[in-house]
């Protein structure tokens, strides 16, 4: 009798832990589940919490809301991938708009002119945090912590720290924010552009060696050094990538606030940082999917927007996200200990 | 006249493998020297490879064979000293370089990614794309055909225990990672292959596998560097024996010069090796 129910124990327990370990792998596999079962869990909660929710008018709003923040955090992912961080998001963000938009108003630049130029800043800056990261050996904390500085410093400096509001640029510079209709469902090219480039980068992440380099790198540097794989020369490439899709962002970001303002968009770091750590991406370097980074910004925009709708105070996102970003990493040190 | 270059009697050498030693030697390292501070790894070694020979490199812990390779595979730049491939002087800046000259190697802290899978870790940086303009334009890998060969050069070592190339190697032994670095070298090596420790973690029936791969790697002309604490693998395995001591070269024997008592004695300065003693038959 206590020799069967023990059996029945030990069968139980058995059975318990493999499903567990079961999850586990599927999750380590598949790092981008667990935020998107919380992401359809929160919809529903935010549907049964107020029906206006799951309207097309609403979801065109959320998309729009989301996808200036979703772009930065495809930068923000490919530096993180490599074990890195980048605090200068917001900075080099804010330095490619206020140049474009400056160029463009006081020197009448064409618009493509401004972007072509403003892009190509917000390049370089990444470029400079790379060949600081990668040649001076220092912490990309450290690095992007003093590039923050310096580069919305500059970008004050040059644009004499004052807006400029759409109506004073051209129209190729506003395009981004323009959009179109689909039964109620109103995009923006910024969205679409947006969608583009995680098209984009997720391919090249998957699919090419250059992302296999990238996560190589990112989990175990010396170990990439000596499989053949060109270290330094990955890790400079990921910082400047980002530094361009920044730039990219910049542009949409003028379309989407109807002008250049330079504290338009005052915590991309840490909104660029929550989306690809709650999109299941570690911040250990080597592990994580594109596609979990937009489903982690769809996250953050829909508990902002939910909550928003459903009346509940903002200071209830902050405490939800912050609960989110907590699980999300304690879900990463879990997972990382399968063996 | 390549005899010279040994520094052991050619009456060492069983009568059937002195041919090896008519050419010129594929992998040589002249006066390499590596010094980290006041600290010094290497203190101006000499080492010959020749194509078609099992070059063993014992030494105690510390001795410096790691650094040694190191320095000939372009893991550490050396501060002093030439490497020559061929014949030719060589300068390898970055493990790459060695790589692209044919030079394979399993490092001892085993170079592999434990993020990705078996496939990818054998071709990381030698990633195949896929035929037409998805490979040629858009840079797709060729992720089934790496995977299939994958397979088929973790075949070739017998190593059955690995089925799935898709899994990850952190998911692997500590024997079976071992096993994956040794297939890699083994697939990739066109005149080279360097192998630091490769059976430490392996056990019996695996190292008897990667044992026979190293001579089967001989067989096709190959030069191969052992380095093994594992002294009766040494004796089996071994052409040739460099015996590393406090960052020099202590001298060079063969299993037929010495047996392993007297090769660990050298080893542990607990006895010299005696040049002309060897030379006195020449
Ligand atoms: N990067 C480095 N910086 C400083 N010292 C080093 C470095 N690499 C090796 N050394 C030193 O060089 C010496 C030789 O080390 P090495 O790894 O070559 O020994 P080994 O013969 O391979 O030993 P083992 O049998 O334990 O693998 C050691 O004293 C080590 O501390
Ligand atoms: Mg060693």
């Amino acid at each position: 009798m206590s020799t069967a129910s023990s059996d029945a124990a030990a069968q139980f327990s058995g059975r318990q832990q493999s499903a567990l370990q079961r999850v586990q792998n599927a999750l380590h596999l598949y790092p981008w589940i667990s935020p998107l079962v919380i992401l359809i869990l929160s919809f529903i909660a935010f549907t049964i919490l107020n029906p206006r929710f799951a309207t097309a008018g609403s979801m065109g709003l959320l998309i729009q809301q989301m996808a200036i923040v979703a772009a930065l955090a495809i930068g923000q992912t490919l530096v993180i991938l490599t074990a890195g961080i980048d605090l200068s998001v917001g900075a080099i963000t804010v330095l490619a708009m206020m140049v474009m938009a400056t160029l463009a108003k006081d020197g009448g630049m064409p618009g493509l002119l401004a972007l072509i130029i403003g892009v190509g800043l917000a390049t370089l800056a990444g470029l400079l945090n790379g060949i600081l990261v990668t040649r001076m050996k220092l912490p990309p904390f450290i690095v992007t912590l003093g590039t923050l500085s310096i580069f919305t410093a500059i970008a004050l400096l040059y644009s004499g720290g004052s807006s400029i509001q759409a109506s004073h640029l051209p129209a190729f510079l506003n395009w981004l924010g323009k959009g179109f209709s689909i039964g109620g469902l109103r995009l923006t090219y910024g969205v679409l552009l947006v969608i583009l480039l995680y098209a984009v980068v997720g391919f090249v992440l998957s699919q090419t060696a250059w992302g296999r380099h990238v996560y190589a790198v990112g989990d175990e540097p010396e170990a990439a050094r000596l499989s053949g794989v060109p270290s330094r020369r990955v890790l400079l490439q990921v910082y400047t990538v980002a530094g361009f899709i920044y730039g990219i962002a910049a542009w949409a970001l003028i379309g989407r606030s109807g002008a250049a303002t330079p504290n338009a968009i005052p915590t991309a770091n840490l909104d660029s940082i929550t989306a690809v750590v709650i999109g299941g991406t570690s911040l250990f370097g080597g592990r994580g999917r594109l596609i979990g980074t937009l489903i982690g910004a769809i996250i953050v925009q829909t508990f902002a927007f939910g909550l928003s709708l459903a009346g509940v105070n903002q200071q209830w996102r902050l405490l939800a996200i912050g609960l989110l970003v907590i699980i999300a990493v304690s879900i990463d040190q879990w997972i990382r200990k399968v063996k | 006249m390549a005899v010279a270059r040994l520094p052991l009697s050619i009456d060492h050498i069983p009568e059937e493998k002195r041919s090896i030693y008519d050419a010129e030697p594929v992998l040589s390292g002249r006066g390499m020297r590596i010094q980290w501070g006041h600290v010094v790894g290497l203190d101006g070694v000499d080492i010959d490879l020749y194509k078609g020979e099992v070059l063993a490199v014992i030494g105690d812990n510390g001795a410096g064979k790691s650094t040694l390779i190191k320095c000939l595979t372009g893991a550490y730049e050396p501060t002093g000293g030439t490497v020559y491939l061929d014949g030719q002087e060589v300068h390898f800046k970055r493990p790459q370089d060695a790589r692209e000259a044919g030079i394979e190697t399993v490092y001892q802290q085993l170079a592999v990614i434990p993020a990705l899978d078996i496939a990818s870790n054998l071709y990381l940086a030698r990633e195949e794309r896929r035929a037409g303009p998805l490979g040629s334009v858009f840079r797709m890998l060729d992720k089934r055909g790496m995977a299939r060969r994958a397979g088929e050069s973790v075949q070739n070592l017998g190593i059955q225990t690995i089925q799935n190339m898709g899994q990850a190697v952190e998911n692997l032994s500590g024997g079976q990672r071992q096993a994956v670095a040794v297939a890699r070298a083994a697939a990739f090596g066109s005149k080279v292959v360097v192998l630091d420790e490769p059976t430490a973690a392996l056990g019996v029936k695996e190292s008897g596998m990667v044992l026979d791969m190293i001579k089967q790697l001989r067989e096709s002309g190959l030069g191969i560097i052992l380095i093994s604490h594992n002294m009766p693998h040494v004796w089996e395995a071994a052409d040739r024996i460099h015996i590393q001591r406090l960052g020099g070269c202590a001298g060079v024997i063969t299993p037929q010069s010495h047996d392993m008592g007297e090769g660990v004695a050298i080893m542990t300065g607990a006895k010299k090796l005696v040049q002309d003693q060897l030379d006195g038959a020449a």
